[in-house]
């Protein structure tokens, strides 16, 4: 059995349109499956659907197993049990994922207090154990967010997402807030941290080139609707959906763009 | 930490007020209803501050009008407050029809003015202390439930919300730990902005008689007293107002100190 099964999710406003229409994919467990699409074509809405926490006034129909628990329709209670064990998620802007009125190390230990029970000196060394997984100072967790970099907030947000020890990451556009140099230093961090605790991936991003390197298979979403799936490598050279064709033939404009320059 | 000047100025201030309301409780100079002073006798010698029309001493009435004071100001913050952020956080939490319920109640005590509402109370309960305090607590619980019915609807609204039960948070442990604490400091603020503003709206109860009845010593009464004599004898006038911008503008600076203290990102700037 799958860890995440996805069925025909639909996802519709308080008004009726559906923002997102029968989606359906599965991430096994230590999958790697990359969203892909354009602002507003649902990639985040269907995260939220995942974890059962889509905004007031949207509803979820279809079906979404997470570790098998149908979370489509569940009791809210029910839930707490579930996120964060099964799944946890790094969202896109780090500033605003974190309280700003909490110092770091206090955000962090609430994880790592809730989901392995510590308390006292244990849970600090385990804060401090947590910061140096992802390669931050033991400063930085006295500081408050706003008196730390992007960069080293995004690695506070992903060191609380690991905190819960989920089988399932689900990474929402993580490195596009962040400068480029800084980007490809998180995606390396998230990319070993994945890799050695065997956990499963679900990256959601808009640009190829990032989904490509760090998923292996890819679901491409256009204005909610699944237009494409398969693997990287056959989404790269053998895109059949038009949408698919654009994103890839951009993509290779900027890298050719790159190589024109290249000396 | 480093505190601003003006937070200790306030600090200074309301202190001064709080001083002689303690001290009325232990000593006065003479019984604030005993007229053997003579009428309007000018400041200086037995009577520092002088007497007023019927003789009373007037730095003896000022001191217990600074307890009358300080007990409408924080009674009504206490009633005004509880009443206020109750509503104001079922509001925000509330589903939609509830929310516009509360919302549309509000919006028709905010509409009421204070005068108004406090004649009702009056009206229906007696022209005392009690009336005073309770009739601009109900005013003032309405601007505060609206404040904080905002406040919860716009932490609600924050990423660090949805990332704190994407790691199954439950809701009321979302409450105490987020949506609390950043609420909190805007709240306080407020209130003691509010506070100020439940001491100047004693004042003008007691002026125009609505506040605690004679022969209670209230400042707003021995400003209305004095009104009559204020060009013989202006101490009379004086003194209370002096009194009451003094205590009004510590609370507000003691205000403006704590936005500084309670937010993170101000503290540094400074």
């Amino acid at each position: 059995m799958s860890l995440l099964d996805v069925k025909d999710l639909t996802v519709r406003r308080a008004d009726g349109r559906e923002l997102v229409t029968g989606v359906s994919f599965t991430v096994g467990t230590g999958d790697r499956l990359g969203l892909i699409g354009e602002s507003g074509s649902g990639k985040s809405l269907t995260a939220l659907a995942v974890m059962g926490l889509l905004p007031a006034g949207m509803t979820a129909h279809g079906s979404a197993v997470l570790d098998g628990t149908e979370i489509v329709g569940a009791r809210d209670g029910k839930l707490d049990g579930v996120r964060g064990r099964a799944a946890a998620v790094v969202f896109q802007e780090p500033l605003t994922a974190l309280d700003p009125l909490m110092r770091v190390g206090h955000q962090l230990a609430e994880p790592l207090r809730r989901h392995q029970r510590l308390r006292g000196g244990p849970l600090r060394a385990a804060v401090m154990a947590a910061l140096a997984e992802v390669r931050l100072d033991e400063r930085v967790a006295r500081a408050y967010p706003h008196e730390i970099s992007g960069g080293q907030r995004q690695r506070v947000a992903i060191a609380m997402a690991l905190a819960c020890r989920p089988k399932l990451l689900i990474a929402d556009e993580p490195t596009t807030a962040l400068d480029v140099t800084v980007q490809a230093e998180v995606l390396t961090l998230l990319d070993g941290l994945v890799a050695s605790r065997g956990m499963a991936l679900l990256f959601i991003s808009h640009d190829l080139a990032v989904v490509a390197g760090v998923t292996d298979r890819i679901v491409v979403l256009k204005e909610g609707v699944a237009v494409e799936s398969g693997s990287v490598r056959d989404i790269v050279y053998e895109p059949r959906h038009a949408y698919t064709r654009s994103l890839v033939n951009s993509a290779w404009e900027l890298e050719g763009e790159l190589d024109r320059m290249a000396p | 930490m480093k505190r601003s000047p003006t937070f200790l100025i306030g600090c200074v201030l309301v202190a001064l007020v709080c001083a002689v309301a303690v001290v009325s409780l232990l000593w006065l100079p003479y019984d604030p209803s005993d007229t053997s002073g003579g009428r309007l006798v000018p400041p200086g010698g037995a009577h520092w501050l002088g007497t007023d029309k019927l003789g009373r001493d007037l730095l003896s009435r000022l001191m217990v009008g600074a307890r009358i004071a300080l007990t409408v100001g924080f009674g009504s913050v206490l009633v005004g407050g509880v009443l206020g952020v109750t509503a104001g956080l079922l509001a925000g939490f509330a589903t939609r029809w509830l929310d516009d319920t509360i919302s549309a109640v509000l919006d028709i005590l905010i509409a009421f003015p204070t005068l108004l509402l406090a004649m009702l109370v009056v009206a229906v309960r007696q022209a005392s202390l009690g009336s005073a305090v309770l009739a601009i607590g109900l005013a003032m619980s309405a601007i505060v439930a609206r404040l904080t019915r905002v406040l919860v609807k716009r932490v609600l609204a924050q990423d660090y919300i949805t990332a704190s039960r994407t790691s199954g948070t439950s809701w009321p442990r979302v409450v105490t730990e987020h949506v609390l604490p950043n609420i909190w400091p805007t709240l306080l603020v407020n209130l003691a902005l509010q506070l100020g503003l439940a001491v100047l709206a004693e004042a003008s109860l007691s002026y125009l008689g609505l506040g605690p009845p004679p022969p209670n010593a209230s400042w707003g009464r021995l400003l209305q007293e004095a009104q009559a004599t204020v060009l013989t004898a202006p101490t009379g006038a004086i003194a209370p107002g002096v009194l009451l911008v003094v205590l009004v503008v510590g609370v507000n600076l003691v205000a403006d100190g704590f936005r500084d203290l309670a937010d993170p990102t101000r503290r540094r700037s400074r």
